[in-house]
């Protein structure tokens, strides 16, 4: 319970100090902020409680902790790199209290061992990413994409409420173990189950519930979209695999065969779509599409080992998406560029920027020696367990597939010749520690085995 | 004693010094002296390997050392695992000589040297991590770095249609890498050690059985995708394009020492774990890797860039290659290897030697050059002894290795296997036609082009590195033993894996 109490308490904290206007500026404000999710982070990693809350509503175990530390961490990369945004941004308080209430419901949410919980913990996070991504309040696209991303994720709550309420109806209870034993073959279970597999699959952009993605993701402002595509989408594959594997463990067999024809769809959808994109946000909101789907891949074989691959590549895909988007980010907010076109020659003048991207991209494709290449490897062993060569060569030939895209960046970066190349970008501290944290994370994370092997054996417990 | 890891050590301190230098000149030194100090290393690593063989020691893989790396158990089980037997070694020495005379040719490049050079040496190694693993996890692993520095190399530093052709190579050796991806992951599924558990390793899958039924699949995907590496005919398209366009020293890579991690691995993983297949796709093989070297000999004749004629050739030597493992007859695996390594050496010259003609001529157009044996004669001289090499003559390499090939191949005695040895033999002369052609129109005749007369023939380090690649080709030229008998008896262990599988 401690990361939430904290994160309740820093939420209010920043209230009193938005409402005391003019106590202190934006800048000391975003600092003290970051410093206190720092805590809250290393409190969370320190203070690990185990157990259950209300009536089982609320449990907690070393794997949903590290799940949240993940989270958290993300979390702070994107408040280091929003620093220069919101720094001169009056109502930058606001975003920081937007943005840690929707860690705060995700939170809840992966804790959740019960429907209701994991309603409220799913509706929490989602109705404040509405107003983030609208945060550009004078640019017509950002209000654009926050009326799409609300009028969408509502209705992929209905969905799944639907189908609790039909869960309910015919189990008699909300809660998740006990609704796993009162399981049986029934059709309206079933159904049940179909709809509420579609409301993770909105919320996860997995085809074929992906349109809102890219449209969302090229309107919002960048580190919206970095929070959308890693820290929302992770959090939400955390409960999908408690879901599946605990709630869903009696229709294995289903699920396998709908994961298996969604994973096939969304990584090529995602891929194919993601070659033909000028707009270096929405290229990246395809290519996410299609990483979601490798996730999927490592869930769909059902095992240990596909749990903790999918929390494993969790880990990575925020150092690499977060070391692109943070790369993206500060082009955006220093030019307002934001074309595959407008990064040609881009190493020319901004080495490290160009390194970080270029790094951020190939951890993304699965080259080695990043982490990216163990996080895939990991997930396509996984879902390689049933012995389905259809299903994993096709995963590998969109790796191949995708290559072409993240290298047409690299390409513009170091290949292509560009008569004006973006000028020499000045970054501030907290950026570059940003920087700094996700390449060590890049770099590190997938030598380490303990880390790998760690994850494997709280996800067992 | 030898400790295998410091072959992907000093690269990796070489990597990280090339990066804090100061000054391009440092880079240089820097990059130099790594490589030589790999180049010494891996000479005693022979030395020893040779010395302990000698001695008595026939364990099948020596120097080994294995720590777990990902070890949990009953998920997953993966070991950083390393040995070397005589072909690893041969492969080895390959490589640290080519990556010596590699960064030796490339002493004028002279935009972002230090990025130029940082990526040569990663993807050195990627190559001596590959031929030391006894993973296939790692042994993976170290083939995909091995891939990406290539289209940054190209694309930065190369000439011609470099965009395409950098793309183009990485998204086919990918593609390769895939199929390599799949198998590797069937395979892993289909093997139990005793505790239940799966395994990448090597040694220890080859001593289970792995089922035909899985054979069939993963074997054909295997050596298919190491094929690509090898530029199998029909996957050999990336090889022209890629070598044409790259700059000198990474062609000399690409060529002596990419094209043989493809090989390799055919022969080690491909074949070795999967005999039975191996017998049965046999003749698939055979008849791909015999349009390969018929192709590649004819397409060579129409060609008019010198180094488009080296890249076809290419494809069709390592056609042979490929020829040699398909046969599995002790004798041809062994004239396979030793094609690798003569085609390393001799390839990476014959690029040296072009090279070191552009960059004064500017062009690589045969009809353009002429007479240059008069301006440059040591430039020429080198670069003819490559071409010489490279069609067969006796005394060089290249004879030795291709008539071992052929020798083996003619051991099998049905029909099939001799038309098909006897159609691969005829394109030597077609090879000759080439090769003579080339070097008589650019080193003989008059001088096509007055500024011609000024050029300086080979600097230090161009001869440096002519010399040392001319050594080795000379050595296996004149001398094979030395290379038979340090390769035989690991070919001798592969090939009583391939009768257990006639056997059956």
């Amino acid at each position: 319970m401690l990361p939430e109490l904290s994160l309740t308490f820093l939420i209010f904290l920043l209230l009193f100090l938005k409402i005391w206007d003019g106590i202190s500026s934006a800048a000391t404000i975003m600092h003290l902020t970051n410093f206190l999710v720092l805590v809250a982070l290393v409190g969370g990693f320190c203070f690990t409680g185990t157990g259950e809350m209300f009536n089982g509503m609320f449990h907690t175990s070393k794997i949903i902790n590290f799940e949240k530390a993940i989270l958290t961490t993300g979390t702070l990369i994107i408040f280091l790199q929003s620093f220069d945004w919101l720094k001169d941004n009056k109502n930058g308080v606001e975003f920081c209290i937007l943005m840690l209430s929707t860690l705060l419901g995700m939170d809840f949410m992966i804790s959740s061992g019960n429907l209701l919980m994991f309603y409220l913990g799913l509706e929490l996070s989602s109705i404040p990413l509405a107003a983030m991504a609208n945060f550009d309040i004078h640019k017509s696209k950002s209000s654009e994409a926050g009326i799409k991303l609300i009028l969408s994720s509502s209705f992929a709550s209905a969905i799944m409420l639907f189908g609790i309420s039909l869960l309910y109806g015919t189990t008699g209870s909300l809660n998740f173990t006990e609704i796993s034993m009162r399981l049986g073959h029934d059709q309206l279970q079933l159904f049940s189950f179909i709809l509420i597999f579609a409301g993770f699959a909105f919320k996860l952009s997995s085809v074929p519930f992906h349109l809102w993605t890219a449209d969302v993701y090229e309107g919002a402002p960048v580190p919206v979209t970095a929070y959308l595509s890693v820290i929302s989408k992770g959090s939400v594959v955390f409960i999908f695999i408690t879901v599946l594997f605990k709630m869903f463990a009696q229709f294995t067999d289903t699920w396998y065969n709908m994961l298996y024809l969604s994973v096939m769809l969304t990584i090529t959808i995602g891929n194919l779509f993601a070659m033909r994109q000028d707009n270096i946000k929405r290229f990246l909101a395809f290519s996410s599409i299609a990483q979601v789907g490798y996730i999927l891949l490592g869930i769909s074989a059902g095992t240990v080992m596909g749990a903790s691959s999918a929390v494993f590549f969790l880990i990575v895909y925020t150092f690499s998406n977060l070391g692109a988007f943070g790369v993206i980010s500060f082009v955006s907010q220093k030019t307002g560029k934001e074309l595959i076109s407008d990064y040609r020659g881009f190493y020319a003048n901004n080495k490290t920027a160009s390194w970080v991207l270029t790094i951020a991209l190939f951890s993304l494709a699965g080259i080695p020696p990043t982490a990216g290449f163990f996080g895939k490897m990991f997930l396509v062993t996984a879902g390689a367990a049933k012995g389905n060569y259809a299903l994993i060569g096709m995963a590998a030939l969109n790796m191949v597939l995708s290559l072409y895209y993240y290298l047409r960046v690299v390409k513009a970066i170091f290949i292509d010749k560009s008569d004006e190349p973006i000028e020499k970008l000045e970054g501030s501290l907290p950026m570059k520690i940003a920087f700094a944290i996700c390449m060590i994370g890049i770099v590190c994370t997938g030598f380490a085995s303990g880390l790998f092997e760690y994850i494997n054996t709280i996800t067992a417990q | 004693m030898i400790n295998l890891s410091i072959l992907i050590l000093i690269p990796l301190i070489t990597a990280v010094l090339v990066l804090l230098s100061q000054n391009a000149k440092q880079v240089k030194w820097v990059a130099l002296l790594g490589s030589l100090v790999q180049l010494g290393y891996s000479s005693l690593l022979m030395k020893t390997f040779m010395a302990d063989r000698a001695a008595g020691n026939t364990a099948q893989m020596l120097y080994q050392s294995k720590t777990t790396w990902f070890g949990v158990p009953n998920v997953l089980q993966i070991d950083y695992f390393v040995g070397v037997d005589g072909i690893s070694v041969a492969m080895i020495m390959l490589t640290a000589i080519v990556v010596f005379t590699g960064i030796l040719i490339s002493w004028n490049v002279e935009r972002m040297t230090k990025e130029f050079f940082f990526l040569l040496v990663l993807l050195s190694l990627g190559a001596y991590g590959f031929f030391i693993s006894l993973d296939l996890f790692a042994m993976f692993f170290f083939l995909e770095v091995a891939v990406i520095p290539k289209f940054l190399l190209i694309g930065i530093w190369g000439s011609g249609k470099k965009e395409y052709s950098a793309m183009k190579l990485a998204l086919m050796l990918m593609g390769g890498s895939a199929l390599v991806l799949i198998g590797l992951i069937g395979l892993y599924y289909n093997t139990q050690t005793l505790g239940g558990q799966h395994t990448y390793d090597l040694m220890q899958i080859a001593k289970m059985h792995i089922p035909i039924e899985t054979q069939r699949i993963v074997f054909p995907l295997m050596f298919l995708g190491f094929g690509v590496f090898t530029a199998i005919f029909p996957f050999h398209t990336w090889a022209p394009d890629g070598h044409s366009s790259a700059p000198t020293a990474a062609s000399m890579f690409l060529a002596g020492i990419s094209m043989k991690l493809g090989g390799y691995g055919c022969l080690r993983v491909a074949t070795y774990l999967m005999p039975e297949a191996a017998h049965e796709y046999s003749m698939y093989i055979i008849v791909l890797s015999t349009i390969a070297i018929i192709y590649g000999a004819f397409a060579t004749l129409m060609q008019k860039d010198l180094k488009y004629i080296n890249a076809y050739s290419s494809v069709s030597h390592c056609g042979f290659v490929i020829f040699g493992i398909g046969m599995l007859t002790k004798t041809s695996v062994n004239g396979a290897v030793m094609q690798m390594v003569s085609h390393g050496l001799m390839t990476a010259l014959f690029f040296g030697a072009i090279g070191m003609i552009y960059e004064r001529t500017h062009t690589r157009l045969v009809a353009q050059l002429g007479g240059l044996l008069k301006t440059i004669p040591f430039i020429i001289t080198i670069f003819t002894l490559a071409g010489l090499c490279s069609l067969g003559l006796p005394g060089l390499s290249g004879f030795v290795a291709e008539m071992t090939v052929f020798m083996g191949a003619w051991q099998n005695p049905d029909t099939f296997s001799r038309v098909a040895t006897v159609l691969a033999c005829s394109s030597i002369v077609v090879t000759a036609v080439y090769i003579l052609r080339a070097v008589g129109a650019s080193a003989m005749g008059p001088i096509k082009n007055e500024h011609y007369l000024h050029f300086k023939d080979a600097a230090w380090n161009e001869r440096l590195a002519s010399l040392t690649l001319m050594l080795g080709i000379l050595a296996i030229g004149i001398y094979p033993f030395w290379l038979t008998n340090l390769i035989a008896p690991d070919t001798q262990i592969i090939m009583e894996n391939l009768t257990r599988g006639l056997i059956k």
